[in-house]
């Protein structure tokens, strides 16, 4: 698996005009901002498996970043690493780094429950706790220190309107989250997120087990979102990224092929690659 | 958030959880400091081969080989009850009983797995004896079959879930194959499935066997307590762990009897130690060799 | 009928046997203790203090006792257990002290009762100077049932999802808070089985008792945890095998057995509920 040529972009054969991964001045595709996260000569091994290769990409603040690709591409291990999740992973190992408002995440200093709480995660599966619908939602406000109750169910309830829930919960908030169909769950997950008052939000194939009416309301919510937080989203279906990100990166093979505008890169993509996936001809 | 609280109460954890390693070293470092002394007035030969154990007499004998060989009889008859019925439960509960029976079964092995051995003890004192004494013509019904018989029962809980366990671990294809090739369900069930488990079940009589050897109170209330070598099934025997439960509570701390004691509960340790590392080694190589490392 | 059909049919019919042999034994170990049992069990019986040489009155210091030296012992080991299980699951999956700490949890559960009794007597009886007592009894049943506890509950640790972790952790909450507000809720009732299950194995447990905590007839109650007690178990097989009235005593002891037979079943069954309503908890 361990590819011996490390690639990387100025070394590449000229197909065309150069693509450059960073959304630096080099692509000339700046965003115009200073990026809010952004990952530089990222390398990720799990033991002797190289994961990702030299990837650098970074999360312009109040925008949408869809991550497309393959699975096993390395997407969602990269979005894992922007909150530290992969921590969690034995015998892995880091190289690069990765940055949230210019300091690096990874640094001694940085406590990885702080960045977490700047940084929240939505997942694949829905996962509430085995707990009640208000002490999900106040889960995270209450381990950050938030005890006052009016204060609380403020918080509870209006992270639940944001997650375009509150109409469907407001009168079972004290029964269990496992009760809601999966749709729900995932939309108080989100909710249980936006508690904390993070800055970025991770979405790793957040529709991954719904279904269409559920996936189109995530989507909603995503676009509503997308103007207060920096959101950085994993999928596997190109419509829903061309829906709802401004900017998207194309991973394959631990690697980003190309990284641009979302209009672009559907319509005018530069990397062969790229255009195979998204014309579906492989993936 | 406060990380020298959190390496504080990870710390916490780990000395609890060294303490179940502190604890199996103390019962080992207790073991031989009370059982070693016992040499300093018999020789480990006439200790474990001596044919006499009259612990009490003037002067006293310390030959521990009766009650090695009461143990090794009742085990045995005990192996004899509980590999056939544990396996052969296991067997049932697998490959013939549908969901519903299962559910009312497993908790009927349950609850004959979690009945006190004193009750076990006392139901062979009070019904099995006299039953055997009338069924075999013996002048006392308090004998080695009576104890291991009893100690087979008790057993076969152990045995019978263990094997289901590993049974359950057989992957599914195996069956598939072996019925696309034309083999009906018994013999699916005898030359693929059992074989295939064939370590897991080993595991399972291992640990039976056991729990059969540090069985106490049955065998102290049933087993008749003569401390002599078995020449029959129907002879009264004092089992290592009898004699161990019934003549400590007369040993003078300290003295000859004391260590004795002690020296048996060792050996005792050392067998069932033997048995457990074993079984757990089996079971390890037989998940590796299904593909189910953990 | 072919030859191998009835095989199969033999065999099959073997495996019946079986497991009919089980229901067999449970059935006549039940029945013998409840008909001989119940006509002994009366509220004096179960309320009352042993009189005239132990062939009547009841057993009531017993009962207490048990549930003395049960309820010491689940204080000790509840804690240990959980935390080392916490520790096993949590905080540490691999290396070499772990395992060191599996395999010494998975002996330990193998080991003898009697080897308890004789380590409580050498080392909390004599060692520590408690002397026959409550303390005694219960460290030295806590010693017993701790690998219990310990691997009923890192099953239901291992049963909580890693996704639930994850959403804790993604939340900001430190391992500690994930684990105290999150792992071990949501795991209590897995751990509450396996500690039912330990107080049942611990009443009826006899051999570690025997020299550490029991006596077969005490004047009164105890009054403290440096008091010898009476219990259970111990009172049956005091019964049986001592004392001068043999007749009169089986009478007691029947009546205790089914008492502490009771007790157990009552036990393993709220188990074997918990269980199976837990089951749903994931799959709502």
């Amino acid at each position: 698996m361990l590819s011996t040529a490390i690639e990387n972009p100025e070394a590449r054969p000229p197909s065309g005009p150069v693509t450059v991964n960073a959304g630096s001045t080099a692509e000339g595709e700046t965003t115009g901002f200073e990026p809010k996260m952004s990952a530089r000569g990222v390398n990720f091994y799990y033991g002797p498996k190289r994961a990702l290769k030299d990837i650098s990409l970074d999360l312009p603040p109040r925008m949408v970043t869809a991550i497309i690709g393959p699975s096993g591409c390395g997407k969602s291990t990269f979005i894992r690493l922007l909150n530290r999740m992969n921590d969690l992973v034995p015998d892995a190992r880091l190289e690069g780094e990765i940055l949230l408002d210019g300091f690096d995440i990874n640094r001694p200093a940085c406590d990885a429950a702080d960045l977490r709480k700047r940084v929240g995660m939505v997942f694949q599966k829905p996962n509430p706790f085995p707990k009640t619908i208000f002490e999900n939602v106040a889960y995270g406000p209450e381990v950050n220190g938030l005890r006052d109750r009016l204060a609380l169910e403020e918080r509870v309830e209006n992270s639940l309107r944001r997650a375009a829930l509150w109409d469907e919960v407001k009168d079972r908030l004290r029964e269990s989250a496992l009760g809601l169909s999966g749709g729900q769950q995932q939309r108080l997950c989100i909710a249980r997120c936006l508690a904390v008052e993070p800055e970025v939000l991770l979405f790793d194939e957040p529709c991954a087990s719904l279904d269409p009416i559920s996936t189109a309301k995530i989507e909603e919510l995503i676009l509503d979102l997308r103007r207060q937080y920096t959101i950085a989203i994993v999928t596997h279906n190109m419509q829903q990224a061309a829906r709802v990100s401004d900017r998207t990166a194309f991973f394959l093979m631990g690697e980003i092929i190309e990284v641009g505008p979302t209009g672009r890169i559907f319509k005018a993509p530069r990397d062969r690659r790229t255009e195979d996936y998204i014309t579906g001809r492989f993936g | 958030m406060n990380t020298t609280k959190e390496k504080l109460i990870k710390l916490l954890f780990a000395a609890a959880a060294f303490s179940s390693l502190a604890l199996l070293a103390g019962i080992i470092i207790v073991l031989f400091r009370e059982a070693l002394p016992v040499f300093s007035f018999v020789s480990p030969l006439a200790f474990l081969g001596g044919e006499s154990w009259y612990p009490t007499a003037e002067p006293p004998e310390f030959g521990v080989w009766p009650l090695i060989a009461a143990s090794a009889w009742v085990t045995g008859i005990a192996l004899v009850i509980c590999v056939p019925l544990g396996v052969g439960s296991a067997l049932y509960l697998h490959e013939l009983a549908g969901p519903r029976q299962r559910a009312a079964l497993k908790p009927v092995i349950e609850v004959l797995a979690s009945i006190p051995s004193i009750i076990y003890g006392f139901f062979g004192m009070t019904v099995m004896a006299p039953f055997m004494q009338e069924a075999f013509g013996l002048p006392i019904g308090l004998c080695a079959l009576t104890a291991g018989v009893i100690l087979g029962v008790m057993a076969t809980p152990t045995v019978a879930s263990i094997a289901e366990d590993a049974l359950g671990y057989v992957p599914r294809s195996f069956r598939e194959a072996s019925f696309a090739l034309g083999a009906n369900r018994w013999e699916t069930l005898v030359k693929v499935i059992v074989p295939a488990a064939g370590s897991g079940i080993s595991t399972a009589v291992i640990l039976g066997m056991s729990r059969a050897i540090g069985e106490t109170m049955t065998v102290l209330m049933v087993a008749g307590g003569a401390a002599v070598v078995p020449s029959s099934v129907f002879d009264p025997v004092r089992p290592m762990t009898a004699a161990i439960a019934a003549e400590m509570g007369e040993a003078a701390v300290g003295g000859e009897h004391y260590h004795a004691l002690f020296a048996i509960a060792l050996a005792l340790f050392l067998v069932t130690f033997v048995f457990n590392i074993a079984a757990e080694l089996i079971s390890r190589r037989y998940r590796l060799k299904l593909g189910l490392a953990r | 009928m072919s030859r191998r059909d009835v095989f199969q049919k033999a065999g099959f019919g073997l495996l019946w046997l079986c497991m009919a042999a089980n229901i067999v034994f449970l059935g006549a170990i039940l029945w013998f203790i409840a008909v001989r049992g119940l006509p002994a069990i009366s509220w004096e019986f179960l309320t009352a203090a042993p009189r005239d040489a132990m062939t009547a009155g009841g057993i009531a210091p017993a009962i207490l006792g048990t549930l003395y030296l049960t309820l010491g012992a689940v204080l000790v080991a509840l804690p240990l257990g959980v935390a080392c299980a916490v520790y096993l699951t949590e905080y540490s999956p691999k290396g070499w002290a772990v395992n060191a700490i599996r395999v010494s949890v998975n002996n330990l559960a193998g080991v003898p009762s009697v080897v308890f009794g004789l380590f409580g007597l050498a080392v909390f009886v004599k060692g520590a100077g408690f002397g026959v007592s409550i303390l005694s009894g219960s460290l030295t049943l806590a010693m017993l049932t701790l690998p219990l506890i310990i691997s009923a509950s890192q099953e239901a640790l291992v049963a909580v999802p890693q996704s639930v972790r994850e959403a804790s952790l993604a939340l900001g909450a430190s391992r500690w808070e994930t684990i105290r507000k999150v792992v071990l809720p949501a795991a209590l009732p897995g751990i509450l089985t396996g500690v039912i299950l330990s107080v049942g194995r611990a009443a009826g447990e006899t051999a570690p008792i025997l020299f550490t905590a029991a006596a077969f007839y005490l004047k009164g109650y105890p009054d403290s945890v440096f008091s010898e007690v009476m219990a259970l178990p111990y009172h049956i097989y005091a019964l049986m095998t001592e004392g001068t009235h043999p007749e009169a005593q089986t009478r007691i002891a029947y009546g205790s057995s089914l008492v502490l037979l009771a007790l157990v079943l009552a036990m393993s069954m709220l188990a074997i509920y918990i269980r199976q309503r837990q089951r749903r908890t994931y799959h709502a």
